[in-house]
């Protein structure tokens, strides 16, 4: 997995969201207007495209697509 | 470890029954539009059916019960076991189980009692009605389920109100010794109990004048203590981890694996929780149904309502391996593996 998939995979499913909006650095907490949503949505695509659980209260103390990556590469790895 | 399987009960019925007023989450006041585009879209949830006030779950399962009955041409008297599964009751006593025995005119030789349960209750009810008619040999069974949520559920609170619907079911079986067997397996976590809850009204918090102070809880959620109280995060956490480990040990317990179920039919808790969960066990798309779209979440009625509602035509003329989950409110949870034949399936009723 790169962060290139990740953030495509994100764009895919934010389809509010244009094509190369998404970058490292973007804040997730300014992608959309409710949350507590999000954060769901953010939780199913990582279990079912990584196999990997991350939590909510591991997305309260993520900010940006490069935290997420970083939190589900070391999860894979172990 | 509660596994097992019942021998000789066969389903021979199923029906529902749903309040004719319809409310559209489009035309839900407490959402902008991108946010009712969001909720529809994630939770699944479309349109709900609301009772009017007067309309209790057992009104709901009274009428399902009396026209499946009718469609079956059983006689009442033959009738020896009666189970309401509900978190709506008529009363907080006697047992709605014991009206509806006489509402339905069925003879006072027929046990009745109630289960207090929500998302999990088709299975859990199914698991205990037929495991009591295997081992007494009643001949005859009705598993009346179902709730009306929308009393319980804050106008002002979008993380419930949006999702849940109002509906009851009854499920008629019987005692044959031709019938395939039920295979269930039954699990509790307790401490996760304060993520759905209704904390005033029973004996740990009596009900008060407090109990009904509508408080703001957090954006777009405003509710009192005698509402519903939901935290979805925690089981939409739990369920999509819970869930599918649960199903692979079911399988693996069973002998069984994805492809020996024409269907799976999950409560409809909420469109991408379930997805999450059908992806995770590699169910395709064509053989798992939902209702949730134009019903919401219905609790218990969930299963039932989505066969009626979805797996009409198939139920009654064809022979269907089904695998059921419930889950939700406890957390409790629930997998069961059954065989539908020709059953007895009327159309949905609308009170």
């Amino acid at each position: 997995m790169d962060i290139k998939e990740l953030m495509e995979k994100l764009e895919n499913e934010f389809e509010d969201v244009e094509k190369g909006t998404i970058q490292p650095e973007t804040n997730f907490k300014a992608l959309g207007e409710w949350n507590s949503m999000l954060a769901l949505i953010i939780i199913a695509l990582i279990d079912i495209e990584y196999d990997v659980k991350i939590t909510g209260d591991d997305l309260r103390a993520i900010e940006t697509v490069n935290d997420l990556y970083q939190t589900v590469t070391e999860r894979m790895e172990k | 470890m509660a596994f097992f399987s019942i021998q000789h009960i066969d389903i021979k019925g199923i029906a529902a029954a749903v309040p004719k007023k319809k409310e559209s989450n489009w035309d839900y006041d407490q959402l902008t539009t991108a946010e009712k585009k969001l909720l529809i879209k994630y939770t699944g949830v479309e349109s709900r059916r609301i009772a009017t006030e007067g309309i209790t779950t057992s009104d709901l399962c009274f009428h399902a019960a009396e026209k499946l009955i009718k469609s079956l041409n059983w006689n009442k008297e033959d009738i020896d076991i009666l189970i309401f599964l509900s978190q709506s009751s008529d009363y907080y006593l006697p047992a709605t189980s014991v009206i509806l025995q006489h509402r339905l005119g069925l003879p006072k030789n027929c046990m009745a009692f109630d289960i207090n349960l929500g998302c999990s209750g088709y299975v859990y009810g199914l698991s205990v009605i037929s495991s009591i008619m295997s081992a007494s040999s009643l001949k005859k069974g009705l598993l009346l389920m179902g709730d009306v949520s929308s009393v319980s559920c804050s106008k002002e609170d979008k993380s419930t109100y949006p999702l849940f619907g109002d509906a009851g079911t009854a499920t008629a079986l019987d005692l044959d010794n031709s019938a395939g067997k039920m295979t269930f397996q039954l699990n509790s976590a307790g401490s996760h109990h304060k993520s759905i809850i209704i904390p005033d009204g029973g004996l740990r918090n009596l009900v008060s004048k407090d109990s009904f102070t509508v408080k703001q809880v957090s954006d777009g959620i405003k509710r009192a203590d005698i509402n519903l109280a939901l935290n979805g995060l925690d089981v939409f956490d739990f369920c999509i981890t819970e869930v599918p480990k649960s199903i692979k040990a079911f399988f693996e317990l069973n002998g069984t694996q994805e492809k020996d179920y024409d269907h799976f039919l999950m409560h409809q808790a909420n469109k991408l929780m379930n997805e999450t969960i059908r992806k995770k066990l590699k169910f395709k798309p064509e053989k798992v149904p939902y209702s949730i779209q134009q019903f919401g979440n219905t609790s218990s009625a969930s299963i039932p309502l989505t066969i009626v509602t979805q797996m009409k035509e198939q139920v009654e003329n064809n022979f269907v391996n089904l695998l059921l989950a419930g889950f939700g409110v406890g957390f409790s949870w629930g997998i069961g593996s059954l065989s539908l034949k020709n059953i007895a399936c009327p159309e949905l009723i609308e009170i």
